[in-house]
């Protein structure tokens, strides 16, 4: 079976915590995503999205706070207009955009964390895995 | 090349059972830059500690890596113990394996490739991470609590006691909260009002406290040790300055409104005060309810108040306030019988809840202690009391139990058969909790010599049939149903959070848990502290409880507070952004993202500075730096990339 790789960009604040939460819940969801913390979804640039799908991903998970409850004002908005424009460009190197994903997930929202985690690996697998110009050439 | 050094924790068998420890260490031991790597039972106990400190300097490391539990729990612990043995802490990174790899997933197999890839992801931001130092910050010494109830008058007591200042916020116009409602308070049966007020006196008195009442957050800045809070003070329409107290605009108020704090059992006029032992004792006229706000006319209170204390221009006033630590106290509401269909929905009129049997039973309620049964005011010959109200009911309220329901529902019924001997209560329970110091002894003595009939059993339909209110339940000792037709029912409504309290909280941006209660940062060790620095939670906002535990989490606040006070300064994470001075162009789009105005221009150099001492590190303006002259001290692009790379495997 063909098991997607995912690479998960979370802010510390919220979706981490709730990744926590999930975990002191025993929570259990697929093991296709690997986290990366950062202090704020906004300091994900479009670039390390771009990144990670050259380099081998074939999903992006962005988790940030709720609009409204972002640690930093207002840094999950910036997260969402990035992502927006982003998408434009993704179908332009041959990336479904349902390949990006952005969620609010909150620190208490443990079992949101665990439900994207299988519903987008699960996605995933259907679509079967990313094939990208560029890596097939570096083949 | 830096040597660095893996330690992976097995966590007894918390991470052990489902990742392969050894075969992490064993990976991890021929990552690049990994010069040593091992695998030990309890890394955050003394002898695991000792062992990262030995190893550091045995093996020359520069650099370690504890994989481990989540970075919450533990990246102090081990950043002090790495700073023990000579590494700057920022050399220190946590691998979290545990809250997301071990206990989220059964795979063992994949389990253990996660956890290497967590491994190797951390690996890479270690390399290229740098030493750093905190940068320090100015405190302000000076507390803000919200909330006036036991919770709050306690810590801010505490906190003025050992002589810093305190501003004690409450929305309502006096504090008390509802422990002022209360009749007595169990086990001890001491009278509520008895032991709250000379505490609420002594707030309002002390000269460290200054009491803000009647007024609410609006809006709050800054971080901890430093922060800007907006306070609304609601227009009172009476110049408390001034006003004495006496009462005589109450008394001839002509408006008839309900009392909330009488739980709608009686009435005052549209200007009042909650209850009598009030602090301050000062009155406010409720805008809706006024008279003379509603049609023009009126004014009595203005007329009989000979020093002019009535102000009908008055309008809200915004102050701000510098304060260095908050303490959220907004305490609890109960799930309104109106929510509960089954039980009436409100609409029988003697189906009543606690709080409201409590003021039936208060020597100061709307019945002077006397039981009387709000449809005709009859002594009610039989009462049932219905625990678990909401609570403990996963599919249609709340999931969890209120806590304090069976000792006051207990209480109830001993304080209804001393006041009416010949009356008969009955309580269904589902079961009985009565965890706490000489509760299981009061609750035993109530059943044992009271003369309490205790159904075990959920009351599944509550209904008016004349005068009566039919109780209908089943007995799950005996298999029977039972029908009471009662004078009164009283219900154990669910402890909820506050209404207003979702808003306050992301207003002040700390977190909520599953059901709206307030969240600690750790439900064992750190108990009374949000996860965000500089805010402590304390009382029945954070989860039901009852008063002296709520006591005890109030001190335990102020004493966090005070401690944080205790020290010259603060440190703040230096892992915050920086620019190469070479690289930049001078666009300035890094000021328009920055929410702190961290990011100033200079005319001089033409390029985008950072303000290291407003600078939070959210690292927006890195991902907006078009040039990349803008990075984050250890997650840089080149860092994350490198992570990126690692955490999909590959090199």
């Amino acid at each position: 079976m063909f098991e997607p790789k995912i690479v998960c960009f979370l802010c510390k604040w919220c979706t981490s915590a709730g990744a926590d939460l999930a975990g002191t819940s025993r929570l259990k969801y697929r093991p296709n995503g690997v986290n990366i913390r950062f202090m704020c979804s906004s300091r994900v640039d479009p670039e390390h999205i771009l990144w990670a799908f050259h380099e081998g991903a074939d999903g992006v998970l962005i988790g940030g706070c709720h609009p409204g409850d972002c640690h930093y004002e207002d840094g999950n908005y910036k997260t969402q207009a990035r992502v927006s424009l982003l998408n434009r460009l993704l179908e332009d190197f041959g990336i479904d955009t349902s390949r990006l994903r952005l969620e609010w997930i909150s620190a208490a929202e443990g079992a949101k964390f665990a439900n994207v985690m299988n519903e987008f690996t699960e996605e995933l697998r259907l679509k079967g895995p990313l094939k990208l110009a560029a890596r097939e050439m570096a083949k | 090349m830096k040597r660095i050094g893996v330690f992976v924790c097995h966590c007894g068998i918390n991470i052990a059972e489902t990742v392969d420890v050894k075969r992490v260490a064993e990976e991890a031991k021929e990552m690049e830059g990994v010069a040593y790597a091992q695998d030990y039972i309890y890394m955050c106990s003394e002898p695991g500690q000792t062992l990262v400190r030995e190893k550091i300097v045995e093996e020359k490391l520069d650099a370690v890596i504890i994989a481990a539990c989540s970075p919450t729990l533990h990246e102090s612990t081990f950043r002090a113990a790495a700073e023990e043995a000579g590494l700057n802490p920022w050399q220190c990174e946590i691998a979290n394996i545990r809250e997301q790899c071990s206990w989220v997933h059964t795979d063992r197999e994949k389990a253990t490739n996660k956890a290497i890839h967590i491994v190797a992801t951390i690996v890479q931001k270690t390399k290229l991470n740098e030493s750093l130092e905190p940068i320090p910050v100015s405190i302000t010494k000076k507390a803000l609590v919200i909330g006036g109830g036991i919770a709050g008058i306690q810590a801010a007591l505490d906190i003025a006691d050992s002589g810093y200042k305190v501003i004690l916020v409450e929305k309502e116009s006096s504090i008390g909260g509802h422990m002022a409602q209360l009749s007595e308070t169990f086990p001890t049966l001491d009278c509520s009002q008895c032991i709250l007020t000379p505490k609420m006196v002594a707030a309002g008195k002390h000269p460290n406290i200054e009491l803000m009442t009647y007024s609410e957050i609006e809006g709050i800045h800054g971080y901890v040790g430093n922060f800007k809070v907006l306070i609304r003070r609601k227009a009172a329409f009476v110049d408390w300055s001034i006003c004495n107290g006496c009462g005589l605009c109450m008394e001839k108020c002509p408006a008839k409104v309900s009392s909330v704090f009488d739980r709608e059992l009686a009435k005052h006029g549209a200007i009042y005060v909650p209850f009598p032992q009030a602090v301050p004792n000062k009155p406010v006229i409720e805008q809706d309810s006024c008279i003379y706000f509603k049609s023009g006319q009126c004014r009595l209170c203005e007329k009989v108040c000979e020093i002019g204390a009535i102000d009908f221009e008055q309008n809200d006033q915004f102050v701000e306030e510098e304060v260095g630590a908050i303490i959220t106290a907004t305490g609890f509401e109960t799930l309104p019988v109106a929510d509960l269909a089954e039980y009436g929905a409100g609409d029988v009129p003697d189906v009543i809840d606690g709080l409201a049997f409590e003021r039936l039973l208060s020597a100061s309620g709307p019945t002077v202690g006397e039981v009387k049964r709000p449809s005709d005011g009859m002594v009610p010959k039989e009462i049932v009391f219905v625990q678990c109200a909401g609570s403990r009911d996963p599919e249609r309220y709340k999931p969890y139990c209120s806590k304090i329901c069976c000792m006051y529902t207990t209480k109830h019924a001993l304080l209804y058969k001393h006041r009416v001997h010949d009356g008969q209560p009955y309580i269904f329970y589902i079961d009985i909790r009565t965890g706490g110091k000489g509760y299981e002894e009061f609750y035993q003595n109530a059943e044992e010599e009271e003369g309490i009939i205790y159904l075990r059993g959920k009351v599944a339909k509550i209904f008016r049939d004349g005068d009566k209110t039919v109780v209908w339940g089943t007995d799950t000792l005996t298999g029977r149903n039972i029908e009471i037709a009662a004078d009164l029912v009283v219900l154990a409504t669910a402890v909820i959070p506050k209404d207003s309290t979702a808003e306050l909280a992301q207003k002040l941006r700390i977190q909520t848990g599953p059901n709206g209660f307030l969240a600690e940062a750790h439900p064992k060790l750190r108990p009374v502290e949000s996860i965000n620095s500089g805010f402590f939670i304390a009382g029945a906002a954070q989860g039901p409880k009852d008063i002296p535990e709520t006591v005890a989490q109030a001190s335990g606040a102020a004493c966090k507070v005070i401690s944080l006070f205790s020290r010259d300064h603060l440190e703040q994470d230096p892992a915050i952004a920086w620019v190469d001075e070479d690289l930049c162009g001078g666009c300035r789009i890094c000021i328009s993202v920055c929410p702190y105005d961290a990011r100033e221009y200079d005319e001089e150099q033409g390029i985008a500075l950072v303000n290291e001492a407003l600078c939070e590190g959210c690292g927006s303006c890195v991902a907006a730096c078009a040039c990349g002259a803008t990075q984050q001290r250890n997650l840089s692009d080149s860092q994350i990339k490198s992570m990126v790379t690692a955490s999909l495997g590959g090199e």
